[in-house]
């Protein structure tokens, strides 16, 4: 992290030293944050483009099957195999579409899964943003993801385009509010919206003061929280078994069926940053983020960017593993799964909490 | 000039020239789109404003959740562009008095000597520790108690109405019922009836 | 305060331009390498092999702004949630209290649409 920051320092250095002029502290600042921005983006790009090179590996195994395997060592170099492909393949507008807003959809789609990352705390230092309204922003941004999936069935003219939007759309919207009461509980038991308060309220407790901290984590009293956050996230982000909006077999590819080469591309863009936000909110809010699962003196050296990001990937590979696993929901059983019983799952339970702490027996003081 | 002063009339020379176009543009879809980059702009103008809790809840209720019920309609409505336009040019001098008329109460209002928008003080930056949502919570559920039950019965009558006005059964659905049909027993459904051999015909 | 949404500001121009910049990039080496050849077939919504035969943009089903209103009501009260589960350790009994009367004249709305069965997708 030290190399980041004394990256704009240099540039401020080497400015004056060339130039003889002083960029100033707004610059600075500028560069800095811009130069914070770059890792953040440049790593969940990386991370997008390896995780369908995992998705593909792990499913293949899980069915008995190598996986890619030919592109580079172990087909490491696939992704960006797949990246260059995609760049060559041509761009169609179909006919009777709205080009501006054909144009438009994609970028609606990347822009809020990217831009929630902004609050996102790596560790207990680094924080590109730390408001206090952090869980609000997030909450605010991934609702706005709906956006590019609703212009893009529109704008194409398709039937098929449309259909898949509408359907998404509604499915979208109905898991929402069960993420919302979900996350409601989480700040009541935290008391804050900051998300580097809510992960260090989970290492006090009793279990943590004696080294146990794994037990204080937010998952174990809001366990069916944990479940409804993250089944929500599954049909959030369109994954299976909720993929009935881009059912190969019933609508083909839904809302992106017009769109080729980058177009599409930056639908999976999207599709597999949601992917990580859901992970990492889901560590960040239920598992402690960057804490160590018990806080013995063996375990001290490692880093705290490891147990995040090792936390993070076991829930992205969750999400896999669902993949490989169950088949297609029907589409009437996920509107009943989400409106009839995770949101009366999660009233009861938020009813069920803020009643605990309002009795003597409050752990959350 | 500072950096502040830069942001504030680049959202707001933004939210005009959407606010003009969402009442301009001849695509109801695209008027729609324009409103929301519209709430964005505001939103971001709230924020200057130090209202981060109505900043961020402006972006989640008003974009994440009213407009995508708009979009919905002006997209499945159908509309005939073309119809609307009738009749543009003779509503025009109606609608243009009552515009003008609305911004001149609004100008009056504003810029009375006794509304004291002049002399209101600039936001104060508040401290580190500061949370706006905190605040608003700490007087919301106690001193504004009854308005905030009202709310709640206003969203009550909203859902209501909205039931009321749109639930329509439907005739021809095939709808199965996943609870009835795992109850199916095989006696409901299978009769084995015994049947005499067939005598063969010698 | 506001030093701290500054970043944000900046890193939606950069989400923004992270959607865009691909899309022109393609766009360019498709010019470049004159791979971009439409045709009217190519260019055809897709429809199964079919001719489109129609406007896509077709009515729907009322069902579908009913989930969107609905939608609307619970993500306020969503809105109403946040401040309070912020402050619920400040507020004590009466915040409590006044909330919980708030969700019970909710929970009322929605035990009805449940019984008049809207949220049924059939």
């Amino acid at each position: 992290m030290d190399l980041i920051y004394s990256l704009p320092q240099l540039a401020l250095q080497l400015s004056k030293d060339f130039f003889g002029v002083d960029l100033g502290t707004y610059i600075y600042i500028l560069l800095k944050t811009l130069v914070l921005i770059g890792c953040i983006v440049g790593g969940l790009q990386g991370s997008v483009a390896y995780l369908t090179l995992w998705e593909r590996k792990l499913i293949g195994w899980m069915q008995i099957r190598m996986g890619p395997n030919r592109v580079g060592p172990l087909g490491l170099l696939q992704p960006i195999a797949d990246g260059v492909k995609l760049l060559l393949k041509e761009l169609i507008v179909p006919s009777g579409a709205n080009k501006g807003l054909f144009v438009l959809a994609p970028v609606l789609s990347v822009a809020p899964a990217f831009a929630a990352w902004a609050v996102i705390p790596f560790s207990p230092e680094v924080v590109l943003a730390d408001i206090n309204a952090g869980l609000l922003y997030l909450t605010a941004m991934t609702s706005l993801g709906v956006y590019g999936v609703i212009v893009a069935g529109w704008a194409s003219n398709s039937k098929y385009a449309f259909l898949g939007a509408m359907r998404s759309a509604a499915q979208i919207v109905a898991y929402e509010i069960a993420m919302g009461f979900a996350l409601v509980v989480v700040l009541m038991v935290s008391g804050s919206l900051n998300l580097s308060e809510i992960v260090n309220a989970q290492g006090r407790g009793q279990f943590a003061d004696i080294g146990l901290t794994f037990l204080s984590w937010n998952w174990l009293p809001l366990a069916p929280m944990v479940l409804v956050y993250f089944i929500s996230g599954i049909a959030e982000t369109n994954r299976a078994p909720f993929d009935v909006v881009e059912g190969e077999s019933e609508i083909v590819a839904g809302h992106m069926v017009e769109y080729s080469g980058m177009g599409f591309a930056m639908f999976m863009l999207a599709e597999y940053a949601s992917m990580w936000m859901i992970a990492m909110l889901t560590v960040l809010m239920f598992f402690g983020g960057w804490q160590a699962p018990v806080n013995w003196a063996v375990l001290a050296w490692v880093p705290s960017i490891v147990w995040l990001l090792g936390k993070v990937f076991c829930v992205v590979s969750m999400f896999l593993w669902i993949r490989a696993s169950f088949p297609r929901y029907r589409y009437d059983q996920i509107m009943r799964l989400g409106w009839k019983v995770f949101i009366p799952v999660t009233l009861v339970w938020l009813v069920f909490i803020g009643v605990w702490m309002q009795t003597p027996w409050n752990i959350w003081t | 000039m500072t950096i502040e002063a830069i942001i504030f009339y680049f959202f707001a020379t933004i939210l005009v020239a959407a606010a003009v176009c969402v009442v301009t543009v001849r695509n109801p879809v695209h008027a729609a789109l324009f409103l929301v980059l519209s709430f964005f702009t505001a939103s971001g103008i709230w924020m200057l404003l130090r209202a981060e809790f109505l900043a961020i809840a402006l972006v989640l209720v008003y974009v994440g959740a009213v407009m995508v019920l708009f979009l919905f309609v002006v997209m499945m409505l159908d509309i005939n562009l073309d119809r609307l336009r009738v009749g543009f040019w003779s509503y025009l001098p109606l609608g243009a008095t009552i515009g003008i008329l609305i911004a001149l109460e609004m100008g009056l209002v504003i810029m009375a000597p006794r509304s004291g928008f002049g002399t209101m003080p600039a936001p104060v930056e508040p401290g580190a520790g500061y949370s706006n949502t905190g605040e608003l919570g700490r007087v919301l559920y106690t001193d504004y108690l009854y308005p905030f039950e009202l709310a709640a019965v206003v969203l009550l009558v909203a859902m209501i109405a909205a039931i009321a006005l749109t639930l329509r059964k439907r005739k021809d659905t095939k709808y199965q019922k996943p609870s009835e049909q795992i109850k199916i027993n095989k006696r409901d459904r299978v009769r084995l009836v015994s049947m005499p051999v067939e005598k063969k015909e010698s | 305060m506001l030093e701290n949404y500054f970043p944000i500001l900046l890193f939606i121009a950069v989400a923004i331009s992270v959607g865009a910049a691909p899309l022109v990039l393609g766009r360019g080496v498709s010019l470049l390498l004159g791979t971009h050849r439409p045709d009217s077939e190519k260019l055809s919504p897709y429809e199964c092999g079919f001719e489109a035969f129609e406007d896509a943009r077709m009515k729907f089903d009322v069902r579908y702004y009913l989930v969107a209103i609905l939608f609307i009501i619970f993500d306020l009260e969503i809105a109403f949630l946040f401040p309070w589960a912020v402050s619920l350790k400040e507020i004590g009994l009466l915040g409590f209290i006044s909330m919980m009367i708030f969700l019970a004249i909710l929970v009322v709305g929605f035990i009805y649409e449940w019984m008049k069965g809207a949220l049924e997708w059939e």
